[in-house]
C-alpha cells in the first residue's frame, strides 16, 4: 500500500495516481472509522443520560425545580429535596483535591524527574495497582483505622486551636465530611499520579536542557516543563475529580450520612453518590427510587457543569491560546 | 594639551594624568575582568532545595496511606489464604474450605470482556480527537468523556441494567462487562489523547515525508511511540474495574456455582467481599480480607503480564 | 496483527463454548441480606441433595422487589412484606413465604454499665426523638434500679442505607408511639429526627463499639459477633424480655393468628409473656402462577423442603426458626401455587 510498492509497477504514472486515490480513500476510511468509535463514545453516554432520565421521570414530575433547593428527605411521607447531597458533594469532592492534587502533583514530578529510574518505575507501579482496591476496603480501613485516629489526635486538636471558624466546631467523632475528604483523597491519588507522571515523562527533554541551558535551577527547568504538562495534568486532575464526585461505597462509610446541612467540616453530612448507593437497593416506592435516580440526574448536571468550569479555567491560564490550550 | 580621555567605562581616571607631574602615557587598555560564573542568586538556591525537598515529602505522603491500607489488607487477609482458598467454591458457614475459585474466573472473564468493549472503542476516540479532533466533534466527544468520569459507578450499572439486563431478561456476565467498559472508557480515551497529543511532531512529518499515508503514519509511528502511556491507561482503567461492586449488582449479579456462560450471572471478586465483609461471621469476614489481597494480587499480575508484552514497542 | 488475530479468534471460540445451556435445574434469586447466610447454607445443602442449582443474590430487599417485577429471577426475597399498593404493581399475583425470623436488638456502650440493661418502649422513642439525651435520665433510671447510671450522653445510632432491619425497628416504633408513626412512620429508611448514621450491620455495630455512650440497633448475630451488650425490651405483655432465638420464635408463635389471616402482618409488639417485641419474619416472593412448569415445580419443592427440614440449621446461624402454626400457613399457601392450570403441590 505504500508508495514504494508502486515505482516496480508496469505503467508507472498510472499506477501512481491509482496508488494515491487508493490511500486517500484508505485515509478516509480510517478517518470515518475512528470518528465512529469517538461518536461510539458520545451515543454510549447520550444512551446512559436518557436511561436516567426516563427512571426519573416520576421524580421531576412531582416536585420540579423545588428538589434543588429543598433539605427534607422523608421516605416515608414521600418528601424528596437534593439540597443536602449537592452541598456534601461540593464540599468533599473539594476538599479531595484540596489534598490531592498538590500530594499528586508533587509526587508524580518526583517520580517522572527526581527518582532514579528503577524506583520511579517500582514505585509508579506500585501506586497503580492500588487503583483496583476495592472501595469497600478504603471504606472500612476509614471507618475502623482513620476515624479513632481523627478522632483521638486530629480533631480534638482542630477544635481547640481552630474552633473559633465555623469550620472546625463540633464533637469530635471521627467519622464526618473531614473523614470522608481525605478517604476520596487518597483514593483519586493514583489517578492523579499516574497520569501526571506519564503526561510529564512525554514532554520533549528539549524543553529541560534549554531551561537548564539558560542557566535555570533542577526546580525551576521542573517548572518549565510542569507549565507545559499543565493541560495534560489537568486532563488528569478532571478524570480524578469524577472518580471523587462519583465514589460511593466508601463514602458512604465514613461520612455519618444525615440529611443536615452544617458549615462544620467536623459535622456528618452526605453525598448524591452515597445517598443514592445507600437506598437505591431498598428503595421499594416507585416515588423513592425515582427521587433518587433524579439525584444521579443532578449529579451527571452537576459534572457537566464542574467540567466546563475546569475547562475555562484552563483556557483562562493559558491565555486563550489554543495550542497550549490544547486538549482543553 | 592632554589627550581626550577615551570613554572607557573601566578606567579609574582618564588616562594621561598620571602622577602629578609625570607626563601621560599611553591610553589604558582595559583588561577584561576575570571569567566569575555567579550562578543561580541565594534565594533561587534555596527555593531549588526546598521544591526538591518538598516532592520529596509528597511522594512519601502519598505512598504512605497507601501502604497502610495494603499492610491493613494483608494483616487481616494473609491468615485466610491457602491452596483451599484459590481452588474451591464458597461453603456456607461454618463449613471450611470454602474458597474463591468460580469469583476469580469470574472476574477475570469480567475484566476481558470489559477490556474487549474499552479498549478498541476508547484508544479509537483518544486517536481521533488527538489527530483529528479540534473541531465540533473532537470538543462533544472529549466533554462527554470528562462527564462519564464522573457518573457514580452504581449509576452506570443501573443504566446498564436497563440497557442489557431487561431487554435479555436475566442478569448476564455480558451486561458486567458492558458496565465495566463504561467505566473504564473515559480514563481510556482522555489519556491516550494526552499522550497521542505529546508524540513529537517530527515523528509525524517524517513518516509523512517518507510518503506514507496518514493512517499508517497514525497506526506505525504514532501509536507505537504514545504505547507506553497507552498501556497505561488502559491498565488503570482495568484496575478501577476489576475492584468495582456497586455495577455489578445489578448486570453480572454473582453466584455461588462454577459458571462460564457469558449469558448466565457470573460469581466475582468484589461482589464476594461486599457479601461476605457484611456479614456478622468471623470467618466470612476473614474470608473477605482474604479476597481483597486476591484481588490486589490478580490486577498485579496482570498488569506485570501486560507490561512485560509491551515492554518491546517503542517508547518516547 | 498476528496476535490480535489469535486473540480474536480465542475470544470467539470462548463465546461459542460459553452459549452452551447450563446442565441441571438452575433457578435464580435476589434480594434481602438478612437472610444471606441461612439461604446459602440451604442452597448448598439443597444442590447436594437434589442436584438443583439456586444461586441467590443478597442485592437488597428494594432491589429484589424490582427483579421478581421485571422477571429477571425466579423468586425474589424481602424483609418486608409487599403492601396491597406495592402488590397491585406487580404483574400477576405474588405469594409470600415467610422463611424465618429474626432479632433487631439495641445494642449499646456504656462503660461500668452492666449487660442486659432494661429499657421500656417509652424510653427507646425517647432516645431516638433526641428527648433523651443521657444515660442517667429518669426514664432509664426507673425501671433499672440498683445500676449507677453514668451522666455520659446518648448518642443514638441508626442506619443510612436502607434496610429490612430498619423497617423491623421502626414497624415496632410506630406501633407502640402514634407520635412516631406520624412524625417518622415506618419504611426501609426513614428521616430519623437525630442522631448519627452507620452502613450496614456492621456499621452500626462498629460505631457503637467504638463510641462510649452510643446505642444502635443491630440484628442479633451482629451484637452477638461485635460482644456487644443488648437491651432487655419490655414488651406488650409488660415482662423485660431478653432477646434470643427462643424469645424471637415466641413472638411468631403469638403472631400465629394473626398470620393465618395474612402472613404479611407485622409480628412486633406481640402480646406473649416470653415474646421479644423487635421481631420480623423475612419472606420469599414468589408468583403464584408460575410460567414454566419446570422451574415452577423446583421452586415449589424447594421452599417445602426449607419450611421442614431447612429450619433445622436456623439455629446454628442465628436465625430463629419458624413455629409449627407458621409452617402450617406456608404450606396451605404451596398449596395454591399452579403453573398453567395445574397445581404444582397437590
Amino acid at each position: 500500500m505504500s508508495a514504494t510498492s508502486l515505482a516496480a509497477a508496469p505503467n508507472g504514472a498510472a499506477a501512481r495516481v491509482r496508488g494515491r486515490a487508493l490511500a486517500r480513500f484508505a485515509d478516509a476510511a480510517h478517518r470515518r472509522l475512528l470518528a465512529l468509535t469517538a461518536l461510539s463514545v458520545f451515543a454510549l453516554v447520550a444512551l446512559i443520560v436518557i436511561e436516567i432520565t426516563r427512571g426519573a421521570l416520576p421524580a421531576i414530575q412531582a416536585f420540579g425545580w423545588r428538589f434543588l433547593a429543598v433539605t427534607d428527605w422523608d421516605p416515608v411521607a414521600e418528601h424528596f429535596g437534593a439540597l443536602p447531597y449537592l452541598y456534601g458533594t461540593a464540599v468533599s469532592s473539594a476538599l479531595a483535591l484540596l489534598f490531592a492534587l498538590p500530594l499528586g502533583v508533587g509526587a508524580s514530578v518526583y517520580l517522572a524527574e527526581l527518582a532514579p529510574r528503577r524506583v520511579g518505575e517500582t514505585l509508579s507501579f506500585v501506586i497503580e495497582l492500588l487503583a483496583s482496591i476495592p472501595s469497600i476496603v478504603y471504606g472500612v480501613w476509614g471507618m475502623f483505622v482513620l476515624a479513632p485516629f481523627l478522632r483521638v489526635a486530629i480533631e480534638p486538636w482542630l477544635i481547640a486551636r481552630l474552633g473559633f471558624l465555623p469550620l472546625f466546631r463540633g464533637y469530635p467523632f471521627g467519622i464526618g465530611m473531614l473523614n470522608a475528604g481525605i478517604v476520596l483523597a487518597i483514593m483519586i491519588l493514583p489517578t492523579i499520579v499516574s497520569i501526571s507522571r506519564a503526561v510529564l515523562l512525554a514532554m520533549p527533554r528539549a524543553l529541560r536542557e534549554a531551561a537548564l541551558a539558560l542557566g535555570a535551577t533542577r526546580a525551576e527547568a521542573i517548572g518549565v516543563t510542569l507549565d507545559a504538562a499543565r493541560p495534560g495534568i489537568l486532563g488528569a486532575v478532571i478524570l480524578a475529580l469524577g472518580r471523587a464526585l462519583g465514589e460511593t461505597m466508601a463514602v458512604t462509610m465514613v461520612i455519618g450520612n444525615t440529611n443536615r446541612v452544617s458549615a462544620s467540616l467536623l459535622a456528618p453530612g452526605a453525598t448524591m453518590a452515597s445517598v443514592i448507593a445507600n437506598e437505591f437497593t431498598e428503595a421499594t416506592s416507585r416515588l423513592h427510587l425515582a427521587a433518587l435516580i433524579e439525584i444521579a440526574l443532578v449529579l451527571f448536571a452537576f459534572t457537566v457543569v464542574v467540567n466546563a468550569a475546569a475547562r475555562l479555567l484552563v483556557l483562562w491560564s493559558t491565555g486563550g491560546r489554543r495550542d497550549i490550550a490544547g486538549a482543553a | 594639551m592632554t589627550s581626550p580621555a577615551p570613554p572607557d567605562e573601566g578606567a579609574a581616571r582618564p588616562s594621561g594624568t598620571g602622577a602629578r607631574g609625570t607626563p601621560p602615557g599611553p591610553p589604558r587598555v582595559r583588561r577584561p575582568a576575570p571569567l566569575r560564573i555567579r550562578g543561580p542568586s541565594a534565594a533561587r538556591r534555596i527555593n531549588n532545595r526546598a521544591v526538591i525537598a518538598l516532592c520529596h515529602v509528597a511522594a512519601a505522603l502519598v505512598v504512605l496511606p497507601l501502604l497502610l491500607i495494603v499492610w491493613h489488607l494483608i494483616e487481616k487477609g494473609l491468615g485466610g489464604l491457602s491452596l483451599a482458598f484459590f481452588t474451591h467454591l464458597p461453603k456456607p458457614v461454618g463449613e471450611p474450605g470454602g474458597g474463591v475459585a468460580n469469583a476469580i474466573v469470574g472476574t477475570l472473564v469480567l475484566a476481558g470482556l470489559a477490556a474487549l468493549i474499552a479498549v478498541p472503542v476508547g484508544v479509537g476516540a483518544g486517536l481521533y480527537l488527538a489527530e483529528y479532533g479540534d473541531g465540533r466533534l473532537g470538543a462533544l466527544v472529549r466533554y462527554t468523556a470528562d462527564v462519564l468520569s464522573g457518573v457514580p459507578s452504581i449509576v452506570v450499572g443501573v443504566a446498564a441494567y436497563g440497557l442489557v439486563v431487561v431487554p435479555m431478561g436475566r442478569f448476564s456476565a455480558l451486561a458486567g462487562g458492558v458496565a465495566l467498559g463504561l467505566l473504564m472508557l473515559p480514563t481510556i480515551v482522555r489519556s491516550t489523547e494526552e499522550v497521542v497529543r505529546l508524540v513529537p511532531r517530527s515523528y509525524r512529518e517524517a513518516a509523512l515525508g517518507l510518503g506514507a499515508p496518514r493512517w499508517r503514519m497514525i497506526h506505525s509511528v504514532v501509536l507505537p511511540a504514545a504505547s507506553g502511556g497507552v498501556v497505561t491507561a488502559c491498565l488503570l482503567g482495568l484496575a478501577r474495574a476489576a475492584g468495582e461492586t456497586a455495577p455489578l449488582l445489578f448486570t453480572a449479579l454473582g453466584s455461588r456455582f462454577w459458571t462460564l456462560a457469558l449469558d448466565r450471572p457470573i460469581a466475582s471478586l468484589p461482589v464476594y467481599i461486599y457479601d461476605y465483609a457484611r456479614a456478622p461471621y468471623d470467618d466470612w469476614n476473614r474470608q473477605a480480607w482474604a479476597a481483597a489481597l486476591v484481588l490486589l494480587l490478580l490486577v498485579t499480575i496482570l498488569s506485570a503480564l501486560v507490561r512485560l508484552a509491551t515492554r518491546r514497542m517503542v517508547r518516547v | 496483527m498476528t496476535r490480535t488475530i489469535r486473540r480474536a479468534a480465542a475470544a470467539a471460540a470462548w463465546l461459542a463454548l460459553a452459549a452452551m445451556p447450563a446442565a441441571a435445574q438452575s433457578l435464580t434469586g435476589a434480594g434481602a441480606t438478612f437472610p444471606y447466610p441461612i439461604y446459602s447454607k440451604w442452597f448448598d445443602a439443597y444442590k447436594q441433595k437434589t442436584g438443583v442449582e439456586i444461586n441467590y443474590q443478597s442485592i437488597g430487599s428494594g432491589a429484589g422487589i424490582q427483579q421478581i417485577k421485571a422477571g429477571t429471577v425466579d423468586f425474589g426475597a424481602s424483609d418486608a412484606a409487599l403492601s396491597n399498593d406495592r402488590l397491585k404493581e406487580m404483574p400477576r399475583k405474588v405469594v409470600h413465604f415467610p422463611t424465618v425470623a429474626g432479632a433487631v436488638v439495641l445494642a449499646y456502650n456504656l462503660p461500668g454499665a452492666p449487660a442486659g440493661l432494661k429499657l421500656t418502649p417509652e424510653a427507646v422513642i425517647g432516645i431516638y426523638m433526641g428527648r433523651i439525651t443521657t444515660w442517667n435520665d429518669k426514664a432509664i433510671g426507673a425501671v433499672n434500679p440498683g445500676v449507677t447510671l453514668p451522666a455520659v450522653p446518648i448518642l443514638p445510632v441508626h442506619r443510612s442505607d436502607g434496610s429490612g432491619t430498619t423497617n423491623i425497628f421502626t414497624t415496632y416504633l410506630s406501633l407502640v408511639s402514634t407520635e412516631w408513626k406520624e412524625l417518622v412512620g415506618a419504611n426501609t429508611s426513614v428521616s430519623w429526627p437525630s442522631g448519627v448514621g452507620g452502613k450496614g450491620n456492621e456499621g452500626v455495630a462498629g460505631m457503637v463499639r467504638q463510641t462510649p455512650g452510643a446505642i444502635g440497633y443491630v440484628e442479633l448475630a451482629y451484637a452477638k459477633q461485635n460482644q456487644l451488650p443488648v437491651a432487655w425490651i419490655r414488651n406488650k405483655s409488660g415482662a423485660f424480655v431478653e432477646p434470643t432465638l427462643a424469645s424471637t420464635t415466641a413472638a411468631v408463635a403469638a403472631s400465629a393468628q394473626s398470620l393465618a389471616k395474612d402472613v404479611r402482618n407485622p409480628i412486633a409488639n406481640a402480646s406473649g409473656a416470653d415474646a421479644y417485641p423487635i421481631s420480623g419474619l423475612t419472606f420469599l416472593l414468589v408468583y403464584q402462577n408460575s410460567k414454566d412448569a419446570a422451574r415452577g415445580k423446583a421452586l415449589a419443592e424447594f421452599i417445602s423442603w426449607a419450611i421442614h427440614d431447612g429450619q433445622e440449621m436456623a439455629a446454628g446461624l442465628d436465625y430463629a426458626r419458624l413455629p409449627d402454626a407458621v409452617i402450617k400457613v406456608n404450606e396451605a399457601t404451596l398449596h395454591t401455587l399452579t403453573a398453567g392450570n395445574a397445581k404444582l403441590m397437590p
